[in-house]
C-alpha cells in the first residue's frame, strides 16, 4: 500500500537499528517517553521494541485521550445519556471506559440511546435527523480532535441547529508533559513528541522542555520507521550534547502548527482553570470548556450533571503508569484483577492505553516470544 | 539487575496466565453488544451460562457443530442465527449468508451437509418483496451447496421489536470420512493455512452501513465451503487436523481457540496473510486489524507439516481457494498463545478481543 509500506520496511528498520545501537554509549541506559497513545499502539502493533537494544527503555506517556478521562466525568456523561430525550454520541473507544457505575456499553444495555460516531459531524447529522431529541457529543481528545469539535459547534450555530450540544472533555498536552517533568520520581532522557497534536499546535510549544528542562524532544510520525528514526534523532542529540526540539514528522507537521484550526478552537473554547486527569490528579489550565458565547451548545450547562468526583480505585496504579514510573506489568492488579475484559484503570481500556497495549500485544516475555518466532 | 527484573516480569506473566485459566464468570448484569461479538465476552457468556446449564460431552468441545452417531451413521448437527444489518449488501444478503453459514459449520466438521431448517423472525411492516428476495437467495445458495431446506418456522413481532428480519438456520450433515477434525488436534510442526484473502465480509458490511463515507470496490466473501473442504480432504485426508470457518472474531479468534484447545503456540507471518488492498486500506483508516474482521466464506486449516504443500495445492485448485496461503506454523512453546511476526520485522501477541474491534479516535 503506497504511503504506508515505505514506512514499514524491515530492511530500512534493520539499518536504522544498527545506527541506533551504534549511538548508545556502553554502560549507559536511556529512557524515552512516547507521549502519545498512538505511538504506544504503533510500537506494540509492529513489535518495534525488538529492534531496540536493551539499553533503551520506552516509557508510555499520558497521551491516550480515553485513558486520562476521570471516572466522575464518565458518570456525568452516563447521567446525560440516561435522560429520556437524549441521544448520546461517542467515539468507539470511549464505549468501554468504566466510570463509577459502569460504561457507555452498560448504560446502553440498560436502555440509554448511545451511538458510536466517527466524527462530531456525524453527531450533528443525527441531531438534524432527530429534531425532537437532544443530541450530545461526548467530546474527548487532545488538540488533535478539539478543532473538529469546535468546527462542529460553529457549523451547528451557523445552521441554527438547536438540539445539539457537546460534553466537552478536551485536554491539552503541554500541561500534562509539564506535570510529568515536575514529578520528582521520574528520570527521562528525552521525549518522542506527539505527531497528531503537533499538526495543530506546531513545534514551538515544546521549546520550554528543551530549554528549561534540558530534555530533547523529537516530534514523530506514526509509522514504525518514524518512531525508530525519532529515537535515532534523540540519541544523536544526546551524543552531541544538544537538547532541541526537532521535527521528524515534517511531511505532516508544520513548525507553526495549523493557525486556522487553532483559531476555531479559540473562538469556541477557553482554558478551564483546572481539570482532573485520571491518575495524574488536578492539573491547572490543562483542559478546554465551551465559551459563554456558545453556552447553547454546552451540555455541561444544559444538563444538571452530578459532577461527583470518583476517586481512582486504590489498587489501580494508572497514575504511575501514565507518568512512566511503573511498567504496566509492575502494577499490582495488572492482568489479574485488571484485564481488558474487566478494566479497573483506563490504561487497560483503550487499545492505545499502555496497559491494554502491553496486555494485548506484549504480555509474554520478549525472550520466549523471540525464541518461538525464530 | 536486568535478570531479576526479567524474572519478576516472568512471574507476573505466569500469575496472569493463571488468572486467565480461571473459570468463566459473567460480571455484567445485562447483555451488552460485546457478548455477541465472538470475542472474550461471547466466550465467557457461552461457558458461564449455556455450557453451565446444558453441559454434555457433545457440547463441551464448543466446536462449530456437534458430531454423533445415530442409527449406524455419523452425523453433524449445527445451528446459527443471522441478524446482519443491512439485510442486503454487496455480494450477498442475509439469505445466502444464513444458508452458507450453516453449510460451512457442517463442512468444517468434516460432514457433507444434507438438510437445513430455516426460522424467520419478521418485524411488523417488513416488505414482503424483501422477504421474497431473501427466500430466493436462500434457494439459490441451497442449490449451489447441494442442500435442501426441509423445515422451517415463521414468527412476526411488533414494529420496533426486531430489525426487519432475522433468520436462524440449523443443519444436519453426514460424516462419510474417517477424518478426526477438532480444535484440540493441532500438533507442533503443523502448518496453518487460510483459504483466501481475509476480512472482506466484515469490511463490506461496515462500508455498506454507510456511516464511514468510505467507498471501496469490495463484495462479501459469503460462499459455501463444502466443495472446498471436500477437495482438501480428498488431497490431504488424514493429515488435516482441524478446520474452522473464520466468521465473527476473524482468523485471529479461531487461531486462539486452536492454540488454547491444543495447548500449542501458533506463529503467524503477517506478510503471508492474504489481505486485499481495499480491506487493508479500510482497516488502516479505522485502526482495526484485518485478522479480527469476519469472513463468511474463508476457512482456517491446520494440516500436518509434511502435507502442507499438497493441502495448499488442493485449496488453490478450487475456485474458492484460489487465494489460499500458508500463513503460519504450530510450535510447542509458549502454549496457548498466537504470535505474529510483523511485516516490519518485530513480534507481538495476537489475543482474543473482548468485543467488536472499536475504531480508534486518532
Amino acid at each position: 500500500m503506497r504511503f504506508v509500506d515505505e514506512y514499514r520496511d524491515a530492511d530500512t528498520a534493520r539499518a536504522l537499528a544498527a545506527r541506533i545501537a551504534g549511538l548508545c554509549e556502553p554502560g549507559r541506559t536511556y529512557k524515552f517517553m512516547e507521549v502519545c497513545g498512538g505511538h504506544t499502539h504503533t510500537i506494540y502493533k509492529h513489535g518495534l521494541e525488538d529492534y531496540l537494544p536493551e539499553a533503551i527503555t520506552l516509557v508510555h506517556g499520558p497521551g491516550c485521550p480515553v485513558c486520562v478521562i476521570p471516572m466522575g466525568r464518565v458518570d456525568d456523561a452516563i447521567h446525560i445519556a440516561g435522560q429520556p430525550d437524549v441521544i448520546m454520541t461517542s467515539f468507539g473507544d470511549m464505549m468501554r471506559v468504566p466510570g463509577g457505575h459502569g460504561s457507555f456499553f452498560d448504560s446502553s444495555a440498560e436502555g440509554a440511546d448511545i451511538r458510536m460516531v466517527y466524527s462530531p459531524l456525524d453527531a450533528l447529522k443525527i441531531a438534524r435527523l432527530n429534531p425532537d431529541r437532544r443530541v450530545v457529543f461526548m467530546a474527548i481528545g487532545f488538540e488533535t480532535t478539539a478543532p473538529s469539535t469546535a468546527m462542529t459547534i460553529l457549523r451547528a450555530a451557523a445552521e441554527g441547529v438547536r438540539n445539539f450540544s457537546v460534553f466537552c472533555n478536551h485536554v491539552t498536552i503541554i500541561p500534562a508533559i509539564k506535570a510529568i517533568l515536575d514529578s520528582p520520581d521520574l528520570r527521562l532522557d528525552g521525549f518522542i513528541g506527539p505527531g497528531h497534536v503537533s499538526t495543530i499546535i506546531g513545534c514551538r510549544p515544546y521549546e520550554f522542555i528543551a530549554r528549561g528542562y534540558g530534555k530533547p524532544l523529537v516530534v514523530a510520525g506514526f509509522e514504525p520507521l518514524d518512531i525508530l528514526q525519532s529515537i535515532y534523532m534523540l540519541l544523536l542529540q544526546l551524543a552531541e550534547g544538544r537538547s532541541e526540539v526537532e521535527n521528524q514528522y515534517a511531511r505532516v507537521v508544520p513548525w507553526a502548527g495549523n493557525v486556522k484550526a487553532l483559531r476555531a478552537v479559540n473562538e469556541v473554547m477557553e482554558l478551564r482553570p483546572y481539570f482532573e486527569w485520571r491518575g495524574l490528579g488536578f492539573i491547572s489550565h490543562s483542559a478546554l470548556r465551551v465559551r459563554d458565547e456558545y453556552a447553547a451548545y454546552d451540555a455541561e450547562r444544559l444538563f444538571d450533571i452530578p459532577g461527583n468526583r470518583v476517586a481512582d480505585p486504590k489498587a489501580c496504579q494508572c497514575g504511575e503508569v501514565l507518568k512512566g514510573v511503573l511498567k504496566p506489568w509492575e502494577c499490582k492488579v495488572f492482568g489479574t484483577a485488571c484485564t481488558p475484559e474487566t478494566p479497573i484503570g483506563t490504561c487497560m481500556v483503550s487499545s492505545e492505553g499502555a496497559c491494554a497495549a502491553y496486555y494485548n500485544f506484549g504480555r509474554f516475555s520478549r525472550q520466549r516470544v523471540r525464541e518461538a518466532t525464530r | 539487575m536486568t535478570e531479576t527484573r526479567a524474572t519478576r516480569e516472568e512471574q507476573v506473566l505466569e500469575r496472569i496466565d493463571r488468572a486467565r485459566r480461571r473459570r468463566a464468570r459473567v460480571r455484567e448484569e445485562h447483555i451488552t453488544m460485546a457478548h455477541g461479538a465472538g470475542g472474550k465476552a461471547s466466550q465467557t457468556l457461552i461457558e458461564a451460562v449455556f455450557l453451565d446449564a446444558f453441559r454434555n460431552p457433545l457440547l463441551e468441545p464448543l466446536e462449530d457443530g456437534a458430531v454423533f452417531g445415530a442409527g449406524g451413521a455419523r452425523l453433524a448437527f449445527t445451528t446459527d442465527s443471522y441478524v446482519v444489518s443491512p439485510l442486503f449488501f454487496p455480494g450477498g444478503d442475509i439469505g445466502d449468508l444464513a444458508v452458507n453459514g450453516t453449510v460451512n459449520d457442517l463442512s468444517v466438521c468434516g460432514a457433507r451437509p444434507l438438510y437445513l431448517s430455516a426460522g424467520f423472525v419478521l418485524e411488523e411492516g417488513f416488505p414482503v418483496e424483501d422477504l421474497r428476495r431473501i427466500s430466493a437467495s436462500m434457494a439459490r445458495a441451497a442449490a449451489a451447496a447441494g442442500v435442501s431446506i426441509v423445515t422451517g418456522d415463521t414468527k412476526v413481532v411488533q414494529r420496533g421489536k426486531a430489525d426487519g428480519c432475522y433468520v436462524t438456520t440449523a443443519g444436519v450433515g453426514l460424516l462419510e470420512r474417517d477424518a478426526a477434525l477438532g480444535v484440540a488436534h493441532a500438533r507442533p510442526g503443523d502448518a496453518v493455512l487460510v483459504s483466501g484473502p481475509v476480512g472482506e465480509h466484515g469490511v463490506t458490511i461496515m462500508l455498506a452501513r454507510g456511516e464511514l463515507d468510505i467507498e471501496a470496490d469490495l463484495v462479501s466473501d459469503t460462499a459455501p465451503l463444502n466443495g472446498l473442504v471436500a477437495a482438501l480432504l480428498d488431497a490431504a485426508g488424514g493429515a488435516v487436523r482441524c478446520l474452522r470457518d473464520a466468521t465473527r472474531g476473524g482468523v485471529a479468534t479461531i487461531l486462539n481457540e486452536i492454540a488454547r484447545a491444543s495447548g500449542v503456540a501458533v506463529v503467524v507471518e503477517e506478510d503471508a496473510v492474504p489481505v486485499r488492498p481495499a480491506v487493508r486500506g479500510a482497516c488502516e483508516l479505522l485502526g482495526i486489524d484485518p485478522l479480527y474482521v469476519a469472513c463468511e466464506g474463508r476457512m482456517v486449516a491446520v494440516v500436518a507439516g509434511e502435507a502442507a504443500d499438497a493441502a495448499l495445492a488442493a485449496l488453490r485448485g478450487h475456485p474458492l481457494g484460489a487465494g489460499a496461503a500458508i500463513v503460519g506454523r504450530v510450535r510447542d512453546d509458549p502454549p496457548g498463545l498466537v504470535l505474529l511476526k510483523t511485516a516490519f520485522g518485530g513480534t507481538r501477541i495476537i489475543d482474543v478481543l473482548v468485543g467488536d474491534p472499536l475504531p480508534r479516535i486518532c
